[in-house]
């Protein structure tokens, strides 16, 4: 499978009053084809600044690229001007939002707002468009496309108007779809036939996907690949058993552990104390200092480089310095697979 | 949890309908019955438009309710009421709201907004008195005295839902309907809330009606569940047996529809994935109302609504499926 993305030491930051805020701070990943990688952690943790960058869609000023690249088919999308990039959005690179109420137009008919990529990317005619978005509708299975087609989104129900975002982001099959929170807004019932759905198209047109979310439930659904990230940085990256069965990270450990699981009834959840840092003036070493329970003095001046845990997973922690004390992940951060784990 | 298993409030067939226009009326909740016993945490879950945001403000009466009763302490809640019994009801329900962003006042420091209550009901009586007794709430709720000079703005999502607590608590209620209390909060910043309330409710015996979509997190905090579905209950037990023994189809498809984090698991689970969306609760569907959607609807289930019956001690359901009446049909079609 080729590599399709590489980025590079992204960073990226937002002029305001009150001082820079540094969003993402050398960020570093790739993505191949068929790939599902997703970006996890809290609300100003950068996942969505850094998903959006992707496309071009912070905005810029008050944004700002600091530093890094972002290498998508062989070029680099951050020296891209508005004008070339709007070669790219919607024909190699597309996005679902979390909220669809919000991000259809609501004065269009959905056939209209599939159409316009098809028109603008592909030149087809109104009417191949037309017919052509009959075919994705029925693609993402809403029932009668043919009537569906001429409505508006309000006609819509919350789950069908994901749907048919789903079906404008596809409109000219890209190369790389990103998800940002795409289940979040929607019942358990309507994500679940909407994480089945992606996983299905995945499988036919062989996207690569970058999802957004902060549900481990959902990550364990959908993703190969896991990308934790926290005050502006990947803290851990790798495939998906890795991260939820062997993490080596205080931070992934106290996501897992923080979930309350259903056969388990502990009578108190392990919490991590505190909040996430001030990004106007980030910390000098490790983001996560403040909160970690392991924190060592060389974590509050010093960034830890990242350690390959293995082949595939990286992590940015003092602790996997071998002069560093062995540290044990806490006994609710362990997640058992179904076969038994070395 | 419960050792007494007093009732604290008896809600009684009660039905809340919003008048569309002259024609259409929505029945938001249409006739629920279950009582909540005295220092329980009763979940309540259910997708959006199920009525149970509904049914929780109807029961703190927010909502003047259509038909049925509320009875909290043998007293119900509805009716004409003299403005004195209003004030009584009003501080021993309190409620906290999902929006932490939308239910503080932007104008007012945080230290007037948890006061409030205390000088609407007269609870402090010197300014000493209301300074002392706001500053130890921000403390039982992990702020400090210093933040009370603030202004909402200045604080974080899981921080003003602490804001939002302390002002829950201050009249000192014994009853706490909390509507999605933690839907908006990060995962880390979720657990902390709820070991909170989990402490709180300890420490001041409090009862809480804990509304949720998030099972997982209900299973957690609650000693019974009930699951609502188009403005009916569909079942209600205690949270254990309703997460190992689901009995209506809608529970048990809400159950396999929860993702889990466990990726070994996720990828070889048997998902009972239920079709289409939720109906309008404008013209439900006849007889069952999760008809449309179940995958084990039979010809009885378009004609009768279901009756409300205790399968087994304390686990209440309303199925076909479990009525012998009308499972004939499908253990024919089964045994075919």
């Amino acid at each position: 499978m080729s590599k399709i993305l590489e980025v590079k030491d992204l960073s990226i930051a937002f002029e305001t009053y009150g001082g820079e805020v540094q969003a993402v701070r050398g960020v570093e990943f790739d993505l191949h084809e068929q790939e599902t990688l997703a970006i996890v952690g809290e609300s100003g943790s950068g996942k969505s600044v850094t998903a959006q960058s992707l496309m071009r869609l912070t905005p810029m000023p008050p944004g700002k690229f600091t530093s890094g690249s972002i290498m998508f088919n062989g070029e680099n999308l951050v020296d891209k001007s508005d004008k070339q990039m709007e070669e790219i959005r919607g024909r190699d690179i597309s996005m679902i939002f979390q909220d669809p109420m919000t991000s259809l137009n609501p004065t269009m008919t959905v056939g209209k707002q599939i159409a316009e990529g098809l028109i603008k990317h592909q030149n087809m005619s109104k009417k191949a468009a037309h017919n052509r978005g009959v075919e994705l509708l029925k693609l993402v299975g809403i029932p009668n496309p043919e009537t569906r087609i001429n409505q508006y989104p309000h006609q819509y129900s919350g789950g069908m108007r994901q749907r048919a975002m789903i079906a404008i982001a596809l409109a000219c099959d890209p190369k790389l779809l990103i998800a940002d929170e795409p289940t979040t807004a929607l019942d358990v019932t309507i994500q679940a036939q909407i994480l089945d759905l992606m996983r299905e198209i995945q499988k036919k047109t062989g996207t690569a996907i970058i999802l957004i979310t902060h549900d481990l439930g959902v990550v364990a659904n959908a993703a190969s690949r896991v990308a934790v990230m926290y005050g502006g940085k990947i803290v851990e990256t790798g495939n998906v058993d890795e991260i939820f069965y062997q993490p080596k990270h205080p931070y992934t450990w106290g996501l897992l552990s923080s979930m309350p699981s259903l056969d388990s009834k502990e009578e108190e959840l392990e919490a991590i104390p505190g909040s996430p840092p001030d990004l106007k003036d980030p910390p000098k070493g490790c983001p996560f200092v403040t909160r970690c329970p392991y924190a060592m003095k060389v974590c509050e001046n010093h960034m830890p480089e990242y350690t390959d845990v293995s082949a595939t997973q990286k992590t940015a922690c003092w602790l996997l310095d071998e002069r560093a004390p062995d540290v044990e992940p806490p006994q609710s951060a362990r997640v058992e697979g179904v076969k038994t784990h070395a | 949890m419960h050792s007494s298993k007093e009732k604290l409030l008896e809600i009684k067939d009660l039905k809340k309908h919003f008048k569309l226009d002259r024609k259409n009326i929505l029945k938001a909740v249409d006739g629920v019955s279950f009582d909540i016993y005295k220092g329980e945490t009763f979940g309540l879950v259910g997708e959006s438009g199920c009525g149970k945001s509904t049914a929780g403000r109807t029961i703190m009466r927010l909502y003047e309710a259509t038909e049925g009763e509320v009875d909290f302490y043998g007293e119900n809640v509805h009716g004409k009421k003299r403005k004195k019994e209003l004030k009584k009801f009003n501080q021993d329900m309190q409620m906290i709201f999902q929006d932490p962003y939308a239910s503080l006042n932007p104008r007012m420091t945080v230290k007037d907004i948890i006061a409030e209550g205390l000088d609407i009901h007269k609870l402090a009586h010197s300014r000493k008195e209301r300074m002392d007794k706001v500053n130890e709430l921000l403390e039982t709720v992990g702020l400090n005295s210093e933040h009370g000079n603030r202004y909402p703005h200045e604080f974080s999502g899981g921080q003003r839902q602490r804001i939002g607590i302390a002002r829950a608590l201050a009249v000192d209620p014994k009853f706490i309907v909390a509507d999605e209390p933690i839907s908006a909060l990060d995962v880390s910043i979720q657990a902390q809330v709820v070991n909170l309330l989990k402490r709180l409710q300890k420490e001041h015996g409090l009862t809480y009606l804990f509304i949720a979509h998030d099972l997982s997190m209900v299973k957690h905090i609650s000693d019974r569940v009930g699951v609502m579905y188009l403005g009916k209950m569909a079942e209600i037990a205690p949270s254990d047996d309703l997460y190992a023994e689901p009995l209506h189809p809608y529970t048990q498809a809400l159950l396999s529809a929860i993702p889990i984090s466990n990726p070994e698991v996720e990828r070889s689970r048997e998902r009972i994935i239920v079709e289409g969306d939720v109906p309008s609760p404008v013209s439900p569907p006849s007889g069952c109302r999760f008809r449309t959607r179940c995958p084990f609807a039979m010809e009885s289930c378009a004609k009768v609504e279901p009756e409300w019956q205790e399968h087994t001690e304390g686990h209440w359901v309303a199925c076909h499926l479990y009525n012998d009446k009308y499972n004939q049909e499908y253990k024919q079609k089964q045994a075919n």
